[in-house]
């Protein structure tokens, strides 16, 4: 199910603006990689550029190679709405439509991409919702709107509604950033339980967080204000926190810059 | 030294002692309201200069002077401020409906003398002017028809074109479209009219009607698609860009293609807006009289068919029957008047109700 992400020398632009250099990196299937940085060091671009969303605003446009399984994710032939359904997002903000029930927020992926028969839908929200431990908390008012969720659950059906079509790898920009505590945690345990069938790659600006649920951490920098961000350091999330190779990383994740 | 910088330090503003603030009573509002009312009656009718309607203004201005001065010595000028504000909006509120309610009762008045079974089922096909019948059928059914079809034309080319401009275009095509439509809000109802007239029904119409130029309900509907495309546009694009973004992105995240992301997740969320700028442009052409004029001609006989001859609609109507030589036609003026209304108002609460449908229960 899961699969390999290879990045090599990806660069993005938004129009004539160079949001990240030469990002090269591999993630491994089956793992969580989380991506740390001071604001505006290109992880949400670089993060974004994975499943084809960076192209989405008028001007952007990146460079370089992303695969996935040695497949090329920016080929001329590579139909986008493929590579976004075997790579799923999840938002900083909950995003549940808002003129969709709960259920049919959590099968809209599998609906809007054709899947009529009932007893299918309702078997994969069920799946989905149990998966992202929503299930106990909405099973008796799937027919009520999604916005009527408070915001941890809203941000867990959008989980639900991700991994509802089944994706390969799911990326998350700062799914916690909007979140109380006790949500965050629903969602990092949500994490561990993922990571057993799906690659994940998330951004966060939590660096407990990331200590807590990755196994590798790449870190993220930029010179100074309108440099393009680098990938400064990659590396097994523990030596990353307790042994870095790099005196900027240090000074990051000990708070003495950024 | 440390004295002198001390000296310079400025002074904190004076903290309030107490929470608490002089107020004036409740009821003294209103009885400042009755002494102005009386001391402008007694200037107003004992000078002999004006009736009822200055003495309601004098006594609005003399109100608000009055409170003023009261809260200013009561409460303070902040509070008198905060009351002479309240109070001027609230009027700028009751002047704002005070024409609105007064041609809702005029209508009613008005236009219930004949509102009766012969009004609704008749036209004025051999009603002469001593003939107290006759009534607006064939306008009822041209207006349907007329409106009708325009809306069949306009709604899906406008609502479209703004789903061009705004999930589509981009550069100078787009922005040209959008400077158009824009010019085309302001084009004069009576010119839509002249360019159907010599447009279609003197150039086109023809071609299929053996050659004589053809007035028609159906060229009336033309004219007034051209003056409701540019409303149902601007409405619909602004509907369209108050979308969040994260709504899309988040149905292209699952893989969703563009059109469908427009169709399913956009449109259902703009929807209710959307209606809401149709039926101000429906409500528009229904009320348009010239067009109708112009390129359908008017009539007085039921004509089902608006693809050929003369048809009417309730405006045309109105401004007809207004202008008539009997004593029994300003009546079937008024009535049309409540009728096209009436019709507009129950349109537009029934899209409402529709529109409604189709979001989900809290």
């Amino acid at each position: 199910m899961a699969k390999r992400i290879e990045a090599t020398d990806v660069t993005a632009y938004y129009g004539g603006f160079k949001a990240i250099e030469n990002i090269s990196l591999t993630v491994e299937p089956k793992t969580v990689t989380a991506l740390i940085g001071p604001s505006g060091c290109g992880k949400s671009t670089f993060l974004r550029s994975i499943n084809r969303m960076h192209e989405v605003l008028p001007g952007a446009r990146v460079e370089g190679s992303l695969t996935i399984d040695n497949q090329d994710i920016y080929d001329r032939d590579v139909d986008v709405t493929a590579v976004r359904r075997m790579i799923g997002m999840v938002f900083q903000r909950p995003n549940p439509f808002p003129t969709m029930s709960i259920f049919e927020n959590v099968v809209a992926g599998l609906r809007l991409n054709g899947v009529r028969r009932k007893s299918i839908l309702e078997e994969a929200a069920e799946k989905a919702l149990r998966s992202a431990n929503l299930w106990d908390e909405v099973k008796d008012r799937l027919g009520k709107p999604g916005a009527g969720l408070s915001g941890g659950q809203q941000q867990r059906l959008c989980i639900a509604r991700t991994i509802a079509v089944e994706p390969q790898v799911v990326l998350m920009d700062e799914p916690c950033s909007a979140l109380d505590p006790i949500s965050t945690l629903a969602i990092e345990d949500l994490m561990f339980q993922l990571k057993d069938k799906f690659t994940i790659i998330i951004v966060t600006h939590n660096m407990q967080q990331a200590a807590r649920v990755s196994d590798r951490t790449a870190f993220f920098s930029i010179e100074k204000t309108g440099d393009p961000g680098r990938l400064i350091e990659y590396d097994n999330t523990q030596k990353i926190f307790s042994n870095p190779s790099q005196k900027k990383t240090e000074d990051y994740i000990t708070g003495r810059f950024g | 030294m440390t004295a002198t910088v001390t000296s310079h330090r400025p002074q904190p503003p004076a903290q309030p002692v107490t929470l608490r603030a002089r107020r004036l009573p409740a009821y003294a509002a209103p009885v400042i309201a009755v002494v102005a009312l009386l001391a402008s009656a007694g200037v107003v009718y004992g000078a002999g200069i004006g009736g009822p309607v200055l003495v309601v203004v004098v006594a609005a201005l003399l109100y608000l002077a009055g409170l003023y001065a009261a809260a200013n010595a009561v409460e303070g000028r902040r509070a008198a401020r905060n009351r002479t504000w309240s109070a001027l909006i609230h009027s700028a509120f009751v002047l704002a409906v005070l024409p609105l309610a007064s041609v809702v009762w005029t209508l009613v008045s008005k236009g219930s003398e004949r509102l009766d079974g012969n009004f609704f089922g008749t036209s004025m096909n051999n009603i002469g002017a001593r003939d107290a019948n006759g009534g607006a059928y064939h306008a009822i059914v041209g207006t349907l028809e007329q409106v009708g079809i325009a809306t069949l034309i306009t709604v899906p080319l406008g609502v479209l074109c703004a789903i061009y401009v705004v999930e589509y275009g981009r550069g100078r095509f787009a922005f040209t479209i959008r400077f158009f439509v824009d010019v085309m809000t302001g084009i004069p109802s009576i010119v839509t009219g002249l360019f159907v007239l010599a447009f279609w029904v003197l150039v086109v119409s023809p071609w299929f009607n053996d050659g004589r130029p053809g007035f028609s309900g159906f060229a009336a509907a033309l004219a007034l698609s051209v003056l409701m495309l540019p409303t149902v546009v601007r409405s619909t694009e602004e509907m369209l860009r108050l979308v969040p973004a994260p709504l899309r992105e988040g149905a292209y995240a699952l893989g969703v293609p563009k059109w469908k992301t427009i169709l399913r997740v956009v449109l259902p969320t703009a929807l209710p807006g959307i209606v809401t700028g149709i039926m101000l442009a429906i409500a528009r052409a229904a009320g348009e009289t010239a067009p109708v004029l112009l390129v359908a001609g008017g009539g007085a006989a039921i004509n089902f068919n608006p693809f050929e001859n003369n048809q009417s609609s309730l405006a045309l109507f109105v401004y007809q029957q207004a202008g008539e030589a009997s004593k029994y036609s300003p009546a079937r003026a008024w009535t049309a008047a409540l009728t096209l209304v009436a019709l507009v108002l129950i349109l537009t609460v029934a899209a409402k109700l529709l529109a409604r449908r189709n979001r989900l229960g809290r």
